[in-house]
């Protein structure tokens, strides 16, 4: 096994790993700063941030040969024997003289600047920089330039890394963005009539290491340190990218990609990274409501119940009604799914599974980054798939479940929907929903009014994607579990709560209980135990 | 800090003297006290009716205002730093982009519950521009707590209320913007 000296200390690396200074140093604990360098990006070594001191070990007699001068670290390549020095007074004063030139023209106006509090000039002038300015340059404000719908420049802000013109090229394929003029009037520009208006735009506002490109749905918003983070998937399509949900006092501000090389690397688009909105939507439902019966001159109205008494007259009304019909929808988690099959089936023993209606777009995007924007816009068909076959081999659908309902065959149905519809129209036209207008019982479980909501006896609220915990399982049938986010808005139970209590269970709802049950099956064995943060394949015993 | 703390530097009690047994020796000293503030001038006011002198303005903390720029817009640049020192949590901004060319960011909404600030001047403290400072106004009053939830109009008018008798305090310390 190749060895690499960090520091005087001694790491063993992998045969056949292609790994540069920076990543090697990070091994053995020693962090060199960069601004340039992204794992996801090519190495261009222009900030000069990563400045070290490399050397070789001699094999046969052990003899260290440093090199003269300082050299990249993003773009040394370690190899056996590499000695890499990251702290002696030459790579020291390296770095501060990289912070004194980077903040010469950089406008110090910090206390309205989005990314202060995350920023990479100022955590690295901190650790690297040093305390006086030499230049009586005072620069205080920045130019701003609208380079496309979502992203704002801040031109005098910039310190040219250029890692987002890169990604415009390399990722997004778009190539929207450029440099402008040379040396030290180079500037950050879009061709004219071009902007940068691609589906993966967001991600440039990521890797900007300084407050240059700022994201318009969050600028001045907030500032970073009210926001607490918590590690979540996202709900807008079948690929269940890792994100970290950013929030305060139970609104959400903004949501981040969360490094996982198995499902997205480190990108997210913007149609998820957007995709929060509709948690905050006031045309939500809130209140769980069972219809009045009809009167003479009376609207159409729904008495609110209260949960505690809810979970008992649901149940009744059901058993009253007869044969029921249950769609589970994809945007339901794992655990969810199997309680909600589990209340079904203990209401009657023959009840119709079928999964929900799975909304799905024209056809996968793919960009020449490799990066891919499902077709299907739900999170998790595979786990509910999997869940509903557990107590029905023969795995329904929604087009099944509405000829189902249309020939006669129940009495009463319950659909869970929870899409995030806001301002795109409801999931279900008026057609389809009268399929279930002649149900003597109907439940009706989603986010927003619907066609299908206007016609249930009980209309029940759903919670948004940030509300849940669980876990979903994407379309390379990777499941990641997930900590609920927010709370959900008041009057509003997460729906694996009323799962939870439907069934007759004690205490708090927790998912990891219910995780463990499911992972006696055999189609579910990958759930057992802590599922890591970058999640766990479900075929892993099968391929096994 | 831990009894066992090396920092810590444990002095004996000294044992009395003959003056401190005695007792008469210090019972004089305290009746000459009490003797000398009988004949003194007095330092306590009638307030109301009589307003109390304060020492130094610049370093009294009383009730808030937020300064205005020479063109008399609000000089705060809803940089929530203030807000963030806060102990208290009394300070809410809402922040958006500033209706004006030369400034990037102001404070759309401000608002300070003057009921449940704790005149610590940390806010003053921290502002970067010299935007929201403490005022030597002492008697705070209202009839409601919604009336003492004060917004940026109301600091704005105590600015123009007390800045010819305090000028702004930023340009003794060598102002910012």
């Amino acid at each position: 096994m190749p060895v690499v000296i960090v520091d005087g200390q001694e790491i063993e690396i992998g045969a056949d790993e292609r790994l540069n200074c920076i990543e090697a140093a990070r091994r053995a604990g020693a962090e060199i700063p960069h601004y340039c360098w992204h794992p996801g990006l090519s190495v261009v070594a222009s900030c000069r941030m990563c400045l070290i001191e490399t050397g070789q070990r001699d094999a046969a007699s052990g003899k260290i040969t440093m090199m003269p001068k300082l050299v990249p670290g993003c773009q040394t390549p370690v190899k056996d024997g590499t000695v890499i020095v990251t702290k002696s007074d030459l790579v020291t004063s390296s770095r501060a003289r990289v912070e004194e030139a980077l903040l010469i023209d950089h406008p110090i106006d910090c206390p309205i600047c989005d990314k202060a509090g995350e920023c990479l000039l100022q955590d690295y002038h901190f650790q690297h920089g040093q305390a006086e300015r030499r230049a009586d340059l005072h620069p205080f404000t920045s130019r701003k330039r609208d380079v496309g719908p979502t992203v704002t420049l801040f031109v005098d802000r910039c310190i040219m890394c250029t890692r987002c013109v890169r990604f415009t090229r390399e990722v997004a394929g778009t190539a929207e963005l450029m440099v402008t003029s040379r040396g030290a009037k180079e500037e950050i520009d879009v061709f004219p009539g071009f902007p940068l208006d691609n589906k993966l735009a967001g991600n440039v506002v990521d890797l900007c290491p300084v407050g240059a490109l700022g994201d318009k749905d969050f600028l001045y918003q907030q500032r970073v340190w009210f926001l607490k983070r918590e590690a979540n998937v996202c709900g807008g399509c079948s690929a269940g990218c890792s994100i970290y949900t950013e929030h305060n006092q139970d609104t959400v501000y903004r949501l981040k990609p969360r490094e996982n090389p198995h499902v997205n690397t480190w990108w997210i688009c913007d149609e998820g990274r957007y995709g929060w909105h509709h948690l905050h939507d006031p045309a939500r439902l809130v209140e769980a409501g069972r219809r009045r019966p009809a009167e003479r001159g009376r609207p159409t109205e729904y008495e609110t119940v209260e949960w505690a008494d809810l979970v008992v007259r649901l149940r009744d009304d059901l058993t009253r009604a007869g044969r029921l019909a249950v769609a589970v929808s994809p945007m339901l988690t794992v655990e969810e799914a199997w309680m909600l099959c589990a209340v079904a089936r203990s209401i009657d023993p023959q009840a119709y599974l079928a999964v929900g209606h799975l909304p799905t777009a024209d056809s996968d995007e793919t960009f020449p980054g490799g990066f891919t924007i499902r077709a299907e816009k739900c999170p998790n068909r595979r786990g509910v798939e999997a869940v509903v076959a557990l107590f029905d081999p023969a795995v329904h659908g929604w087009s099944d479940l509405l000829a189902h309902v249309g020939g006669g065959n129940a009495d009463a149905a319950w659909i869970t929907a929870g899409y995030p519809t806001s301002g795109r129209g409801p999931w279900i036209d008026t057609d389809t929903a009268a399929t279930f207008a002649n149900l003597s019982c109907l439940v009706v479980q989603d986010m927003f009014d619907s066609p299908l909501s206007q016609l249930a006896s009980w209309r029940l609220p759903a919670a948004g994607f940030a509300e849940r915990a669980g876990t979903w399982v994407n379309v390379a049938h990777r499941a990641q579990a997930f900590e609920q986010a927010i709370r959900p808005p008041a009057g509003v139970w997460p729906e694996g709560r009323l799962f939870w209590n439907m069934l007759g269970r004690r205490g708090l709802y927790d998912p990891s209980a219910v995780r463990r049950q499911l992972a006696e099956s055999a189609s579910l064995a990958a759930l057992a135990g802590e599922i890591p943060a970058h999640g766990v394949d479900l075929r892993i015993h099968q391929l096994a | 800090m831990k009894p066992s703390d090396p920092g810590i530097t444990w002095l004996e009690e000294k044992p009395l003297g003959l003056a401190e047994r005695l007792y008469l020796p210090l019972f004089i000293q305290g009746l000459t006290t009490t003797a000398r503030h009988m004949v003194s001038p007095k330092v306590t006011v009638s307030f109301p009716e009589q307003r109390p002198q304060v020492g130094n303005p610049l370093i009294y903390r009383g009730v808030h205002r937020l300064n205005r720029d020479p063109e008399g817009r609000v000089k705060c640049v809803a940089c929530f730093l203030c807000a963030t020192a806060c102990p208290a949590h009394c300070i809410d901004i809402v922040a958006s982009n500033s209706p004006w060319p030369d400034r990037e960011k102001y404070p759309e909404s401000f608002q300070i519950d003057e009921l449940r600030c704790i005149f610590c001047g940390m806010c003053e403290e921290a502002c970067p521009v010299d935007a929201i400072e403490l005022t030597s106004l002492l008697d705070l009053t209202g009839k409601s707590r919604e009336e003492m939830i004060f917004d940026k109009e109301k600091l704005l008018s105590v600015y123009d209320m007390t800045k010819d008798a305090e000028p702004m305090k930023s340009a003794t310390l060598g102002g910012t913007l």
